[in-house]
């Protein structure tokens, strides 16, 4: 057996949420005494591969393919189970990104393998019994879940696992894979990235504005304070319902399930739905003129007040935190 | 056009979940269930693609007799007919097993899910079922568009967007964006008991996993409250305290 995990890149770079994925893999693969294996698909160079390699992987696989630069699910899905079979991999580790939860599926079916997305801690083993904690109830519960297959994928939550270096050295390997015409008949036309924002699934902060701030005009203190965290914008769902923000950013349970190092909602009541959503944070400050509030309930840190004089308050002490720094 | 969206009966959004039976059985007890809120929205988009073209949407949902009130919501909202498999949803892949033998015996040009069901949160049915079905995925989808035998979809990414274009037929998982959930009216609801709703059993198939406890979150202590206008103690407890900044 072995452990094999996929490698995602955007642009060329792995993100934190790859690594937090090989420290993952790397403890389940001592678990097992056995081995892991990276694959990287698309254009990602050797110095960003051999970052893999410090967090553990004993063995990178490279597809290096101008018609795989860019994500084609079933296509990478085709090639990740084509390296499990390589690798004899019986479990495959994934982020659970957006892409990572469309290859995820896929992969179970092909390597006949049960599926955890959403996995927040390291499978427990004993007695041949392999279990995973991971959300449920869009983060209002934990489920554990016993895998019965023998071949297992686990999708794992950005910022729930700690990235652990090791020094290690990897070999970089080119694998290519006979792919086939079906698997690419979804063909891309465009990919749109916001370079100049923190992407909200995999941040480590994030603020986020509710209709306390009454209006889309009154966001550039949000983004302000933002910038300065290196933080991600979100918002409740009456705010994105509304139009003042994208639905992309609706953080709760019909929304996007976050799981910060620091979550600061301001004018936000706390709705249990919205509550759903940011549970896994683990510190949430919460600014909000109502003490009744309920998200001072489920917060470690408060402000009672109004949010259109904290927060350039907060702004201007995090630049003096900073320039004291 | 032919679309086949695959439904959840799910609880209520503000449901409070507790568990029972030492945390091993999700507590249904005065629980409201509901149409998946994302499923929810897969429908409306189901039914405005076949509004005007003679199309029909196609309902389908893997469970027992007690999520009929939510199938026939969804034929109260617009769905032409509907199926249910008459099986416990075990998990993902029971539920993708069953939905693909039916589509293998009864095609469709499109299909959709929501992006997740809100109890257990897997988007695992729509990449199954286009495994199953040897059918491109997409599994989170912000807006979807047909012209003539193709597809344009806006598929979300960390940070940004991808645009896609992609033959029929395929499977797709709706989010927020593709469309506007519909209300049912008064004579989508009495036409709704009328409407074909056609039970079929299950076939066999061995599941490969199984949920064996629950848990809530830990509670947290009790929140340390910083005063209005000493927003400067809030960031140093957040550096020296909390190590979070």
């Amino acid at each position: 057996m072995s452990v094999l995990i996929y490698a995602e890149n955007a642009d060329g770079k792995f993100k934190k949420s790859i690594f937090e994925v090989v420290s993952y893999a790397r403890a389940i693969a001592d678990q097992n005494n056995t081995t892991l294996t990276a694959i990287s698909i698309g254009d990602v160079s050797a110095d960003e591969l051999n970052k893999l390699a410090k967090y553990g992987a004993d063995k990178i696989l490279n597809v290096a393919n101008a018609q795989l630069k860019n994500f084609v699910n079933q296509a990478y899905a085709s090639i990740i189970a084509e390296a499990a079979k390589k690798e004899s991999a019986d479990v495959v580790i994934l982020s659970n990104s957006f892409s990572g939860r469309g290859l995820a599926p896929r992969l179970g079916v092909k390597l006949d393998a049960g599926v955890v997305d959403g996995a927040v801690a390291l499978p427990e083993q004993n007695g041949g019994n392999f279990t995973v904690k991971k959300t449920a109830f869009s983060g209002k519960a934990f489920a554990t879940v016993q895998l019965t297959s023998a071949n297992k994928v686990i999708a794992l939550i950005p910022n729930s696992y700690r990235i652990v270096e090791v020094a290690k050295s990897a070999k970089v390997e080119d694998f290519s894979v006979d792919t086939k015409a079906s698997d690419f008949k979804a063909m891309l036309k465009e990919i749109v990235r916001s370079a100049d924002k923190v992407s909200l699934p995999d941040a480590d902060i994030v603020v986020s504005g509710g209709r306390g701030l009454k209006g889309p005009e009154n966001w550039g203190m949000i983004e302000e304070l933002a910038d300065l965290l290196g933080a991600a914008t979100a918002c409740s769902k009456p705010v994105s319902d509304a139009g003042w923000r994208p639905h992309s950013e609706h953080v709760g349970q019909t929304g996007i399930a976050v799981s910060p190092n620091l979550y600061i909602a301001i004018g936000i009541s706390g709705a249990i739905q919205h509550l759903a959503g940011v549970s896994s944070s683990k510190v949430i400050v919460v600014i909000n003129k109502d003490a009744e509030a309920p998200f001072f309930k489920v917060a470690d840190y408060g402000i009672v007040g109004d949010a259109f004089e904290v927060v350039p308050k907060l702004i201007t002490a995090i630049k003096e935190h900073k320039a004291s720094a | 056009m032919k679309v086949l969206v695959c439904i959840s009966n799910v609880p209520d959004t503000t449901t409070k979940i507790t568990f029972t039976d030492n945390n091993t059985q999700f507590n249904t007890n005065g629980v409201q269930f509901i149409l998946n809120p994302y499923d929810e929205i897969a429908l409306a988009r189901a039914i405005e693609l076949t509004e005007g073209d003679g199309g029909t949407v196609t309902v389908i949902n893997v469970g027992d007799v007690s999520t009929e009130a939510t199938i026939r919501k969804a034929l109260a909202i617009g769905a032409t007919d509907a199926v249910r498999i008459n099986a416990k949803p075990h998990d993902a892949w029971y539920v993708a097993y069953q939905i693909a033998q039916y589509v293998k015996a009864n095609p469709f040009d499109l299909i959709l899910t929501g992006r997740e069901s809100i109890d257990y949160n897997g988007s695992k049915v729509a990449g199954m079922l286009g495994e199953l079905l040897d059918l491109p995925s997409v599994s989170i989808i912000k807006k979807l568009d047909i012209d003539g035998d193709k597809a344009t979809v806006e598929r979300e990414i960390e940070g940004g967007k991808e645009l896609l274009t992609i033959p029929l037929p395929f499977v797709a998982g709706a989010a927020e964006g593709v469309a506007e959930p519909k209300i049912p009216n008064m004579r989508g609801i009495m036409s709704a008991r009328t409407k074909p709703l056609v039970v079929v059993e299950p076939v066999e198939v061995k599941t490969n996993s199984e949920i064996i406890s629950y848990e809530t979150p830990a509670p947290r202590g009790q929140v340390k409250l910083v005063a209005a206008d000493d927003a400067a103690k809030l960031i140093e407890l957040l550096h020296t305290e909390a190590k979070v900044i």
